[in-house]
């Protein structure tokens, strides 16, 4: 008998794909949508301090290898959330409750007040653009710590997963950083910045001018990022980033991930794409003799 | 893919409809089916969802009302401006006895819509005389809310009435959500098959980023046209829709919003 289910930090899920926060995500149904198409678990989109409105279009474009968008973190603010969390708060399968602030007290304002809702799991969101002065929070590693940190002391036993960002120096560092400050587990990675020009415009494609690359272009960005940090950290990692079939989440496990995140590839692929890849999953483990996901997590490595 | 890269647009001409709507007709024709939608793109302004009211060449018919329609109605015959798409679902084009009711500006989304259809009925709804359009271009059944031409009463209120003398296959309708609601209704009392185009606030236009959601549905990706399968599953069709800052909130707060 064939093994889907993996686990995050003691949660189980029954396969390993994880809808990505910011892809529809934007409310309960739609969660729902994704389990009810195979998804292991889902990310609902960013939760913010206060609300906001984001970034004027076009805010999400096709450049032909990837999507780069700055949708620009709009949220309608936690205080106004209640009959989405409640409704959220009723989901059986697991759902991951993204948050985002531009202070660490706004990460523990908002997990103060999710928490009664019983979150299996609060995804940190410290790799957008969000801090005061345009930083990342991932960008440095005292940073992600004191976010960490802050967030696990607020939240109880609720698993928390911060999500790094892939534009450092050393993401494995700051994936070790965030280990020692109490995450139950990594998200590697979230989108890769760029920019692109519409020459006959002569203007940026994106309203921001500046984005975040996602999609197949960036698939070996994450799993570099994802080898580098299962060479130095012991808790899971969700690997994200790039992944459109089975053989591409296969690889991302082959580095280091307990379970992959899907974003972009629900545009490439439709909403499908959460079950193609799990029967892709599951025709390969049949080939290769495989019973269990968790013999081939890190593999590459040995 | 090729879809997706942003695509020059020249105006050829401007058409004064009525005192606050005008049609940008293009140089380059758009491959679209009816009810599908392009992005247009004023560059460091913004873009927005504009259905084609006309298709060879291309052309958006437009209502001054924000910011974007402002800067567009400044632009000039020779003026360049971009497009991504077409993007959505259209209206599936029966062979069969239609109504199109269409409500303000709606109309223009469905104009290419009628021109595929064989004879249809069209009703066409506008608040008072002077925002009336496309007079000459389609046989149509006019209502004003204000009574100035045409039938006295509201544009569902003529539906019922043609309803009950005939019968017909399908009812196409494109306007006022509230409006549409009310299409939607009549056609079910009358065991009709409906399909609605539907508007909400969109960002990436491709079902990604959750911004027009209604419910459990994408209106950039499964819709915007949906039929009365979909309609009747969509309880959030005819009462709620979502802010650009994705707060879920009354119809009617969120078109003091959008208007």
């Amino acid at each position: 008998m064939l093994d889907l289910s993996t686990s995050i930090a003691g949660v189980k899920l029954k396969n390993p794909t994880i809808l990505s926060s910011g892809i529809f995500g934007t409310s309960s149904e739609l969660i729902k949508r994704a389990f009810e198409n195979n998804a292991g678990a889902a990310t609902i989109k960013s939760i913010g301090p206060v609300p906001r409105e984001g970034n004027n279009n076009p805010s999400v474009i096709d450049f032909g290898h990837g999507l780069l968008n700055a949708v620009g973190l709009p949220s309608p603010g936690y205080k106004n959330m209640d009959m989405e969390f409640n409704e959220l708060s009723k989901i059986k399968e697991p759902v991951i409750w993204s948050i985002y602030g531009s202070r660490i007290e706004d990460y523990v304002e908002i997990t103060e007040n999710i928490i009664k809702y019983n979150p299996k799991i609060i995804e940190l969101n410290i790799s957008c653009p969000n801090k005061e002065n345009g930083m990342l929070f991932s960008q440095d590693k005292e940073c992600a710590a004191d976010v960490t940190k802050a967030v696990k002391n607020a939240a109880n036993d609720v698993v928390i997963i911060p999500k790094l960002s892939p534009n450092v120096a050393n993401i494995a560092e700051i994936a070790y950083a965030c280990e020692k400050a109490g995450a139950d587990a990594i998200n590697a990675i979230n989108t890769v910045q760029g920019m692109v020009i519409n020459i006959d415009a002569k203007k940026p494609v994106l309203h921001y001018k500046k984005g975040g690359m996602s999609g197949p272009a960036i698939r070996p960005v994450a799993v570099r990022c994802v080898y580098d940090i299962y060479e130095k950290v012991s808790i899971p990692i969700i690997g994200t980033g790039g992944i459109m079939n089975g053989r591409d989440a296969i690889e991302m496990i082959q580095a280091g991930a307990s379970a992959v995140g899907i974003g972009s590839a629900v545009y490439y692929c439709g909403i499908g794409v959460f079950g193609s890849i799990v029967n892709e999953i599951k025709e390969w483990m049949q080939e290769n003799n495989y019973n269990s996901i968790k013999e081939f997590i890190g593999i590459a490595h040995k | 893919m090729e879809k997706e890269i942003q695509k020059k647009l020249t105006i050829k001409q401007i058409i004064d409809e009525n005192y606050k709507t005008k049609t940008f007709l293009f140089n380059e024709n758009i491959d679209i089916k009816p009810g599908q939608f392009i992005m247009l793109w004023l560059p460091s302004i913004d873009e927005k969802p504009f259905s084609l009211s006309y298709k060879n060449p291309a052309a958006v018919t437009v209502e001054l009302k924000g910011n974007f329609t402002k800067e567009l109605f400044k632009l000039k015959q020779g003026d360049n401006l971009f497009y991504r798409g077409p993007f959505g679902n259209g209206f599936t084009a029966y062979s069969k006895k239609a109504i199109v009711i269409a409500g303000g500006m709606g109309l223009a989304g469905v104009s290419l819509l009628v021109e595929s259809l064989k004879d249809p009925i069209v009703i066409f709804g506008a608040k008072q005389k002077k925002d009336l359009f496309f007079t000459e271009r389609f046989k149509m059944d006019i209502c004003t809310d204000d009574n100035s031409i045409g039938y006295k009463g509201f544009a569902t209120e003529r539906l019922k009435e043609i309803l009950k003398q005939e019968k017909y296959d399908i009812i196409y309708t494109c306007g006022p959500e509230i409006m549409m609601k009310t299409v939607f209704d009549i056609a079910e009392k009358y065991k009709i098959k409906c399909e609605a185009s539907l508007e909400r606030f969109m960002r990436c236009g491709i079902g990604v980023c959750g911004s027009c959601a209604c419910r459990d549905k994408l209106v950039c990706k499964d819709g915007p046209v949906f039929s009365s399968d979909d309609l009747r599953e969509m309880k959030d069709f005819g009462r709620y829709a979502m802010l650009k800052n994705g707060r879920k909130t009354s119809l009617q707060e969120y078109h003091k919003w959008r208007s």
